[in-house]
This record gives C-alpha cells, structure tokens and sequence, in this order.
C-alpha cells in the first residue's frame, strides 16, 4: 500500500507528519511512501532527505490518492473532498469537538483514525499524540514564560547584588505539567504545582517541584485517566489556593483540561490583577478557552498591571522539527499496530480496544464515539480488605522448649543403652556442627562457590577410612577401598586445585 | 604410642579444618584458609598412611597400593581442576558430590565386611551406622550424578513429574526403614544390597524431579549430604576427624541451602519436593501494555551519560559466555569516571556464589561486586541498571502483586532506577514461569539478542 505525506495546510503550521527518520522505518514495514514537495521544510527536513530515506516526492496530485494518508492536523473540507474513498487518514481529529468534520469524512466513504483519541492504557502510550506534543508544549511553555519575564529564573548572588530566584506555579500535572515542571525546576526556578488529582503529588515531587495540597473528601481517582470536573467544596478551596499562590509567584503556566468540554476557568481577573507587574501567565489551554480570564487564543495579551497573559496554541509548533518526529513515530507505531504482517498491508482490528477506540469512521458508517475503555485501575479502592492477610501468629515459645525437652529425653534412652565409645564420638559430632554453624554463618556470599569447592576437598578425608582398609586381606575389601581412595584423591586434589584456582582470581582494585 | 601421635595429628587437622573454612569468610584471608586446609588435609593423611602401614600384615603391598591409588586419582583431580570452565563450576562441583557419596558406601561396604567379633549393642550401633552411611552415601551418588547431568545439559534440566512422586520418596524411605530393622536383626548382607539399590534409585528420583533454576539449593543440599556421608563414615571407623569434618560438610551445605530457600521465599521441603514452576499459573493473561525495545548504540549513549551504573546479571550471562566482554565494559566505564557496580542475587546462577566467581575470573574486582541488601538501597539514586540474563531474581511482581507465585521473594529492586535494560534473547518468562512486569515498565528497555554480541556492540558503539 502507499502511504501519502501531504504538506500541511492550516496556516501557520510547521510541523509535518514524517520524518525521514520515521519514511526509512515506514518502508521497512513494507509500504511505498510519496512526500509532497515542501513538506518538510518548516520542520528542516528537506525534499533530499526524504528521497534519501526511501520515500518519493511528487505534487499534491500524487500524493492525496494515496492508500493512507498521514497528517498532523485534520483535513479542510476541500481536502477531505481529494481523498479516495476505502482510503485511511490519520491525523488529529477531535472527534468529540468537531461533528461536523467526523459526518464529512463518514460521507466521503473514507476510514479516519484520530491519533488524539488513543485510549489511555499503557499499551497505547507509544502511539499517543496527546503525550508526546504536550511534552514538547510543556517545555515551550517555559521558554516562552522566560523570555517575556524580565528576570532571571535561577537564584544567584553575585558581586553585583542578589538575583532571587523565580517561582513558578504549574496548575495541572499531566504530561504538560510535568514537562514545564522539569524544564522550570532545570532552569534553577522554585517551582510549585497543583493538580486535582492528588495521586499524582509523587510524580509532581519526583521531577523537583512542591505538591500542593488542599484537605478535602477524597473523591477517587477517575477512572479514565485524565482529570474530571471536581465538586463544590473542591472548587471553592482550589480557588483560596491560587488567589494566595497569585500574589506570590512570578509565572503561573496552567495546563487543564477536560477532554470534550470547555477549558475550566481557574485563574480570574481578580487573581490575575493581584500578579506583581511583570508576573507572565502562560495558558496552555487557550485552545480551548482558557484557564485563566483574559486570555486570548494566539495572543500576548499585556494587562492593565503589566502581566503578560500568553496564550500561544501552537507551542508544540515552534519546537517544529522535534515535534515531527514524535508525531512522525507515533504515527509508524500506529502503522507498527495495523500493519502486524510487515508486508506494507494495513488492516484494522476492532477487538483491539486502541484501534476501535481511535477509528471515528469506516465504510461510510460513523463508529463516534466508541464504547468507553476502562484505563484506571480504580477498582484497587475496595481491593485493600481482602488483601489484608492475618498476621502469622508467633509460635509459642513453650512449644519449642517442650520438643527441645522431648529431644533431651529421647535422646537420653538411646544414650543409655549405647556403648560409651560412641557417646564420646556423638559429642565431638554434636560440638562440630555447633561449630560448623557458626564459622559457616560468617562466610561472604561472593565466596560461596569457592567455598563449597573446599568442603568438598576436605569432605574427602573419607580417604582416612579407605586408606585403613586398603591393607586388609580380604581380596574383596582390598579392592574396593582401592576404588574409594583412587576417587576420594580426586575430590582432594581437584578440590583444593580448583579452590585455590578460584581464590587466585578474586582480586581488589 | 602411635596411635596417640595420629590422635594428635587428627587434632590438629581438624582445628585445620575449622580455621580453613572460618578464612573464607573474607576475600583478603580466603588463600591463607586453603592453605590451612590443604596444611591439614596432608597432616592427616600422612598420619593415616602411617598408622595403615604399621596395622597393614604386608606394609610395603599397603603402601604401594596407596601411592598408585591416590596418584591415579591426584592426577584426574588435578586435571580436571586446570581445565574447568568457571561456567561449568556448578558440573564439577555436583561430580565431585557424587564422588564423596560413592566413596561412603564403599568404604560402608567394607566396614561392613571386615567388622567381625563385635556383639551386643556395640554389633547393632555398628550396624546402624554402616547402614545410615550407605543409605546416604548411595542418595548422594545418583543424586549427584543428576545434578552433574542436569547441569551439563546432558540431560533436560526440566523437573521429571512421574504420577505420586512424593509417594514413591515416602515409600522408599519407609522400605528402608524397614530394611533396617531386618539388617540389625539378620546382619545379612541382603537387606544392605536391596537399601542401596532403592537408596540410588531415590537420589536419582530426588533430584531429577527438581527443575534447573533451583540448583543452587540442590547443589548445596547435595554437598550438606556428602557432609553427613563422612560424619557417618566415621561412627562407623570410630575416627573423630571424619566425625567432625562430615559434621563441618554437613552443617556448611545445609546453610547454604537455608540461605538459598530464603532468598527464594520458599520452604526446604519445597524446592525438594520439586516441580516447580508447573503447577502455578503463569497469569499470562494480564495486560502489562507494551515493552520498548532499544538498539546498542542508544544503550551506549546512555552509558556514557550516566554517572551511576548498576549490572545485575544472571544464568544467562553464564550461558551465553558475556562475562568477558562485561567485564570489558565495565572497566571502559570505569575509566570513564562511571561509577559500575555490581548487583548480585543469592540464588543468580546454578550455584551459590557462582556469579562472583564468573566475574573475578573475567577480573572484575570483588569490591564492586555487592550483594543484594548492600545494592537495593542505592537503586533510586542509579541512572542506568543492565540486567543481563536475569529474569525471576529482577520481578517487580514479587513485592509488588500479593497474588504472585513469587510474592515474597526478595529481589533486586532494579525498576527503582532512573533507566532498566534488560538483555534478553526473547520476551520468554524466566525459570519460574512467572511474566515479569518490569519489561513493560516506563523506564525500562528491552534489548534483545545473545547477551554477549549485545554487550560487543555496546563496547563498541562506546
């Protein structure tokens, strides 16, 4: 089948949907794959480099019949008007927001893949787009912070005064989140962070930052893996936070959002107006309304107090080239899943819940919005009862005195009727395991196999018996202690050889 | 006269005997403890050929008969010693198990032969003990010899599951129990005959129904029996040397084994019981999400970003020779200014210790080479961890899910760290038949292939 890389269209977009890196991995999947001229060039992949990597470059013409079409945003009516109906598109779609489109792409009798519904499981995570580009955007979202902030975010004294250090506050800890948070606390800011699920206060602390937390009825995680819309006493006591955090920091960067609703409105004009001047906001929501009020989508918006309000929609876009190639390798792990065979031929499985979950049309027929897949392992909730196990009840002393006594005793009768001889030999025995115990207790676990090489040597002194019966003059007897000599001296020696061969190469630095 | 001077001698090797093994508990003291060893082993021996000599009706027959026995038999142990692989280690130690097992009931044999005149209670503890020394001596032969085959892949180190095993063990060691009464009673050579011959066939039972991966705590078990073998031996000679080095042997191996089943989580009975690994479930139908795999060059990047690197290897290192060549890499990251250690699990390999005595013989220093409590604390602070060939001894699954058959045991807690490769030839499950939920881990890669051409073309990538 032949793949086709169209150049992408919405204005303003610099990203495309292969690299060359991921056209060379796509041909190895066993497909044909034609580029539109030009496509790479915003992302500084050139026309060479593709043609280098095994893929063609021809005109729009040639490259929108193809058998599946890769792109990062979704088509224009007029595009998807020039795709060939049974052919397969994957790009973003959102699906949820935009009928419109999803009913234009069911009537065009063409199968359309949205790479921004992928099911949150684990198993999808090398094909999740949502992922990738907000690990990119969170990063942006922090140089972009940085370069309209008038300061520095590393603390420093210096001879020519103190430099205090910035503080940030990052409102959601999704990938996003998570990425600004790295790159803020990289940069030597203090960072915070504040997310409504408040299971995530680990991650939060393990890439640097402080979890802030507020004290109210645990309401569960949520079982899709993003965060819900919160209750009431949530909200209000959310609210108290950032408009105290609001006076504080120096750059707030927010990250929420509710798949298929408006962005929640978090930061207010009020909190905003309480920001010192020169304080900037980066809202990462834009696209979507905005977390913070005031915001315009694409716009630097200046306040009356002198806070810079960013509310850039293409973060993701202005890192163009490493953009592309996440969004080019989700896209072959896609294929990867699609194309099982590596024989250039893809099939779409609907038993598997990622590629049902992502399919938005097929054959004509709307399959939006699939049935709901359970991400979370929420149910570990009621799990911890029976989980708890009895504790293992501490034997009862008494117990392990009275069968030492019965021991004592047993032993008592057999002594009484044995000869003293061998008495006298079972208390040297009961003395040499009593010291064997403890000098064997005391061996190092590296020195574990030269030490059983040793006791094997010295578990020859059965020799001792062999060589005593080797001079007696039953024939038979003889004999066989020949045998047990010959094989007792080859534990010894071998033993003490290989011991010794061993110890010799232990050696220190 | 003489027979207090040997009396005396035998004292002196066994304190020999004693200080020997007490030197290997540190590296630094370890050859000065062979060296007492063999300081004591030919003390006593000289005394015995002395004290033979002298009893023996034609010395000079005696004497003569010794030397060539014990030159045939220096000269197989000597060879062998030079030749052996370390890998095959585990082999030559089981082999030489089975050697001590088959000297007791020889030398059982013959104390039963040539024990003439002894009566009353003297005759039946006599009996007793030449009785138990057979028995254990003949179960340490065959079993040995399973173990010296499992081991050298000459037989499948797969458990044997014949119908009612436990049953047939049960009933062979009731039958003996039985024979025993009869030979007390009958002195008859006959009960002896039929014990050693269900004694063998119960050593070779005993051990072929344990699977490959739980050698290390038959291998110990083994050497623990060969232990008791010698202390029986020497009830039945009356001589305390062999009485206290067996009961040395003895109490050695049977530590050993403890220590093994504790790092394993499981109880003696057990691992002996045998088939593991068959009867639990494999749990293969839960989703653990998807692995990632990696090639070497990125592995080599990542080496030399690292400042802290941990390698925990396995049997499968063993296997597939990579000793060399890890070694190779960790002394170039070392001149790296890299900080390489070394995790090692009790029971990785076929035998206890048997990965620090592949990496010293690939001249990794022992100071580097920790063990699994001095390493696990360190994990969260380790940028990259490699685990080569092992599997069961890195599951996450044994502290994390209640529910798994290896729940309990303690691992190496490799996933702590910042990034996990794992060299393995495929997504296989390891000797417990247990999925290992740390290959589909955030942080962990797989890198498959033979370990060995994995760990070159990360040498060289470097």
């Amino acid at each position: 089948m032949r793949i086709g890389v169209p150049k992408e269209s919405r204005p303003g977009e610099t990203r495309v949907a292969a690299t060359p890196k991921t056209v060379s991995q796509m041909v190895g999947l066993g497909y044909e794959v034609v580029v539109e001229a030009g496509a790479g060039q915003r992302a500084s992949f050139g026309d060479t480099a593709y043609q280098e990597a095994g893929a063609a470059v021809a005109g729009p013409d040639e490259v929108w019949p193809s058998d599946v079409i890769l792109k990062v945003n979704a088509p224009s009516d007029e595009e998807i008007s020039r795709l060939r109906p049974g052919a397969i598109l994957a790009s973003l779609l959102a699906p949820a927001l935009s009928p419109h489109l999803v009913e234009r792409l069911t009537a065009q009798g063409v199968t359309a893949l949205a790479m921004d519904a992928v099911p949150r499981i684990s198993r999808a995570q090398s094909l999740d787009v949502l992922s990738s580009m907000a690990n990119i955007a969170g990063y942006r979202a922090v140089v972009e912070a940085a370069h309209e902030f008038g300061s520095l975010f590393t603390g420093q004294v210096t001879a020519a005064g103190k430099v205090p250090p910035a503080k940030v506050l990052v409102v959601g800890a999704g990938v996003a989140g998570l990425a600004a948070i790295g790159t803020a606390n990289s940069l030597g800011a203090i960072v915070r962070a504040f997310d409504a699920r408040a299971e995530v206060g680990e991650q939060v602390e393990s890439m640097g930052a402080e979890f802030l937390r507020i004290e109210v009825e645990d309401e569960g995680p949520s079982a899709t893996g993003y965060a819900k819309e919160m209750g009431e006493d949530f909200n209000r006591k959310a609210a108290e936070l950032y408009a105290e955090q609001a006076k504080d920091v120096d750059i707030i960067i927010t990250t929420a959002l509710i798949p298929g609703r408006p962005a929640p409105r978090l930061i207010t004009a009020d909190m905003v107006a309480s920001m010192r001047p020169g304080s900037v906001i980066v809202d990462m929501a834009a696209a979507n309304g905005g977390n913070v009020e005031g915001t315009r989508p694409d716009e630097l918006v200046l306040t009356d107090n002198q806070v810079r309000i960013i509310g850039y929609t293409d973060l993701p876009g202005r890192l163009p080239t490493q953009a592309s190639q996440l969004f080019g390798t989700n896209l072959v792990n896609l294929l990867k899943l699609l194309t099982p065979g590596k024989d250039g031929k893809a099939v779409i499985d609907f038993e598997d819940v990622v590629q049902r979950g992502m399919t938005v049309c097929q054959d004509g027929q709307s399959t939006w919005p699939p049935p709901p897949v359970q991400v979370s392992a929420a149910p570990a909730a009621a799990a911890p009862a029976a989980v708890v196990r009895p504790e293992p009840r501490p034997r009862d002393p008494r117990r392990t005195y009275a069968a030492m006594g019965l021991a004592a005793v047993l032993f008592a009768v057999v002594a009484a009727s044995s000869p003293a001889a061998f008495l006298g030999h079972f208390t040297v025995f009961a003395l040499a395991v009593i010291v064997g115990f403890y000098v064997i207790s005391n061996v190092a676990h590296a020195l574990h196999t030269p030490l059983m090489s040793e006791t094997n040597a010295i578990s020859g002194i059965i020799l001792v018996g062999a060589l005593l019966q080797i001079g007696s003059e039953d024939p038979v007897v003889r004999t066989l202690a020949f045998v047990a000599t010959v094989i007792a001296s080859v534990n010894i020696f071998g033993g003490f050889a290989v011991t010794n061969r061993m110890l010799q190469m232990f050696r220190k630095d | 006269m003489t027979t207090n001077i040997v009396q005396a001698a035998y004292i002196v090797s066994a304190v020999l005997f004693v200080l020997s093994l007490h030197g290997l508990s540190k590296h630094e003291k370890a050859k000065e403890g062979n060296a007492f060893g063999v300081t004591g082993m030919v003390i006593a021996l000289a005394a015995t050929i002395w004290l033979a000599a002298e009893r023996a009706e034609n010395a000079l027959v005696t004497l003569l008969l010794i030397a060539v026995a014990m030159v045939i038999g220096a000269s197989i142990g000597l060879w062998r010693a030079r030749v052996v692989e370390m890998t095959q280690m585990p082999e030559l130690v089981a082999m030489l198990h089975s050697f001590v097992g088959l000297a007791a009931v020889l030398v059982g044999f013959n104390s039963y032969l040539s024990a003439e005149g002894l009566t009353g209670s003297l005759a039946t503890i006599h009996n007793v003990e030449v009785f138990l020394g057979v028995f254990i001596g003949a179960v340490t032969f065959t079993g040995s010899i399973v173990a010296f085959l499992k081991l050298s892949a000459r037989i499948k180190s797969s458990p044997l599951m014949l119908p009612a095993r436990h049953w047939l063990n049960l009933a062979a060691v009731l039958v003996s129990t039985g024979l025993l009464v009869w030979f007390v009673a009958s002195h008859s050579v006959v009960p002896l005959l039929v014990m050693t011959a269900i004694a063998l066939a119960f050593g070779w039972h005993l051990v072929a129904s344990i699977g490959g991966g739980d050698m290390p705590v038959v291998v110990s078990m083994l050497n623990s029996y060969s232990g008791w073998a010698a202390a029986a031996a020497g009830f039945m000679l009356g001589n305390d040397l062999l009485i206290v080095t067996g009961a040395l042997v003895g109490s050695s191996g049977a530590i050993l084994s403890y220590i093994m089943c504790r790092a394993m989580n499981r109880s003696f009975v057990s691992v002996i019981a045998g088939g593991f690994g068959q009867e639990v479930s494999t749990g293969g139908d839960k989703d653990y999400g998807e692995h990632r795999e990696v090639q070497a060059a990125e592995v080599a990047d990542m080496l030399k970003d690292a400042s802290s690197v941990v390698i925990t290897p396995g049997y499968g290192m063993a296997v597939a020779q990579a000793q060399y060549p890890v070694a190779e890499l960790t002394s170039q990251l070392r001149k790296k200014g890299v900080n390489v250690r070394f995790g090692i699990h009790p029971v990785a390999g076929r035998l206890p210790g048997h990965m620090n005595v592949l990496l010293a013989e690939a001249k990794v220093p022992y100071d580097i080479v920790l063990e699994m409590d001095e390493i696990n604390p360190d994990f969260p602070d380790t940028d990259v961890v490699l685990v080569i060939g092992a599997n069961d001894t890195v599951n996450p699954s044994a502290t994390d899910e209640p529910g798994s058959p290896i729940a309990g045991m303690p691992v190496l807690e490799v996933w702590k760290a910042r990034n996990v490769v794992v060299f393995k030839r495929s997504m296989a499950t390891g000797y417990a038949g247990v999925q290992n939920p740390l290959f589909f881990k955030d942080n962990s890669q797989m890198l498959f292939g033979d370990a060995k051409d994995r760990v070159e073309d990360i040498i060289k990538a470097l």
